[in-house]
């Protein structure tokens, strides 16, 4: 506990040192939104509340591949090996993935506002709304962060990320779209219990998998 | 000639389905009429293929195990023929689709999570072309294809149910095995499950031997260069 602890500290520090990296991941999210609202601008009272939501996610897909993508690859390779030789993977994996979630927590949460800004608010429950993006985030954060993992050991780390984490995630990204599109049309909670325990689900196999899988990955 | 009778068995079987999946009696539904024949092609092909994936991430948990490299070579070539099935089973799906719902391509959740299930699989296939060392590209994607397997079985198994889908067991329409599964479908499905599964077998062991036969051969001039030296 203590090793995670101290480990989700260390990316903390390293990221408030270098600071261009949040800043960058910040300044993405908000130029992605500006560019959806420039592109939308002439029929903005056009943009139905399914494409509002969907374009939504989209965003927040391709922010959380990039902001996840570095997680492994900005560590020098020597780094790592010191890191190897210190502590179990197990505490590297679950202290990744806290973080990551972390981030994307800050990075959609930010993204929303300028989002809902610029863009309008039709959402009829926020709450629910927040909830959605809770889930989402700890969901993207938790597959990225392995298959960040994978694609970091390849030499084509880029594509092989975008081509590797798509299809993995689009269950996930599937069901978040739905039980957000509740949210929007302000539906009862006990509509979408089916859609948070799917979700929930889904986080804590793919959780669980990176927990298992991690050790071998981390070896080579 | 040693272990030749299951493929033996493979060929009677598959000849089997064939001859009965045309010509054998089946029950007459509407809509679907004399279509349902494609149960023994299209649903068979599709457990066949789970089957080998199945098969596939075994033999990947094991080689993460016990670190043979046989083993990875065994859960590769299993992943590819059953990408071949699944390939197999979307065409013949799409051709059953076309004659009974009126479009090759409907938008219905599985179909889709069945597209994305075979991006997953050609993901891995390309995995593993982008590394150079032989134990390492085991290892790693061995890892993702343990991972591949349990996001694979939701989207093809588990999602679709929680929607309205066109297929059967799904948004409140009744699984096969209810009510339009007779006898004479069974005589002819059951066998045809366990031919295609043979038959993917059969492609992987000679995929399999092929390349531990090249592997073999790439290491002689090694070996010899060293002696020179």
């Amino acid at each position: 506990m203590n090793e995670i602890k101290t480990l989700i500290w260390k990316e903390v520090t390293l990221e408030w040192r270098q600071k261009y990296a949040l800043s960058g991941m910040l300044l993405y999210v908000v130029s992605t939104v500006f560019v959806a609202y420039l592109s939308f601008s002439l029929r903005r009272n056009q943009l139905t509340p399914i494409v509002w939501n969907t374009l939504f996610w989209i965003i927040i897909l391709f922010t959380a591949v990039n902001a996840v993508a570095k997680s492994f690859s900005q560590e020098r390779y020597g780094r790592l090996i010191y890191y190897y030789s210190l502590c179990s993977p197990q505490a590297i994996i679950i202290s990744k993935i806290i973080y990551n979630s972390l981030i994307m927590l800050t990075l959609s949460g930010i993204g929303f506002g300028i989002y809902s800004l610029v863009m309008g608010n039709p959402v009829g429950d926020i709450g629910l709304y927040l909830l959605s993006i809770l889930l989402a985030a700890i969901g993207f954060a938790s597959v990225l962060t392995l298959v960040a993992g994978i694609a970091s050991k390849a030499d084509n780390s880029a594509t092989l990320m975008a081509v590797l984490s798509f299809p993995l995630i689009l269950p996930m990204l599937l069901m978040t779209i739905k039980l957000a599109k509740n949210a929007l049309d302000g539906l009862d909670w006990s509509v979408s219990t089916d859609e948070i325990t799917t979700l929930l689900s889904i986080d804590l196999i793919v959780i669980t998998l990176s927990y298992l899988l991690f050790p071998y990955l981390w070896r080579s | 000639m040693r272990k030749i009778w299951w493929k033996i068995l493979c060929i009677v079987i598959i000849f089997y389905v064939i001859v009965m999946g045309l010509m054998g009696e089946v029950p007459h539904l509407a809509i679907i009429n004399e279509s349902i024949r494609n149960t023994y092609y299209h649903v068979a092909l599709w457990l066949a293929m789970t089957t080998l994936l199945f098969a596939s991430m075994v033999f990947s948990v094991r080689y993460l195990i016990k670190g043979r490299i046989n083993d990875d070579d065994i859960a590769s070539e299993l992943a590819k023929s059953a990408i071949f099935f699944g390939i197999l089973g979307c065409l013949t799906g799409s051709i059953w689709a076309n004659y009974t719902w009126g479009d090759p391509w409907p938008n219905d959740p599985k179909l889709n999570g069945a597209a994305v299930g075979i991006l997953i699989y050609l993901a891995y296939l390309l995995l593993r072309s982008s590394f150079e060392d032989e134990q390492r590209k085991a290892r790693i994607s061995s890892v993702y294809n343990i991972f591949a397997f349990a996001v694979f079985i939701p989207i093809i198994y588990i999602l679709p149910r929680l929607t309205d889908s066109l297929h059967p067991g799904s948004g409140g329409n009744s699984t096969f095995g209810s009510y339009d599964f007779d006898n004479s479908i069974r005589r002819v499905f059951y066998p045809a499950v366990i031919g295609y599964i043979l038959l993917g077998l059969w492609l992987a062991e000679l995929r399999i031997r092929m390349k531990r036969i090249n592997r073999v051969r790439e290491e002689i001039p090694d070996s010899a260069g060293h002696v020179t030296h």
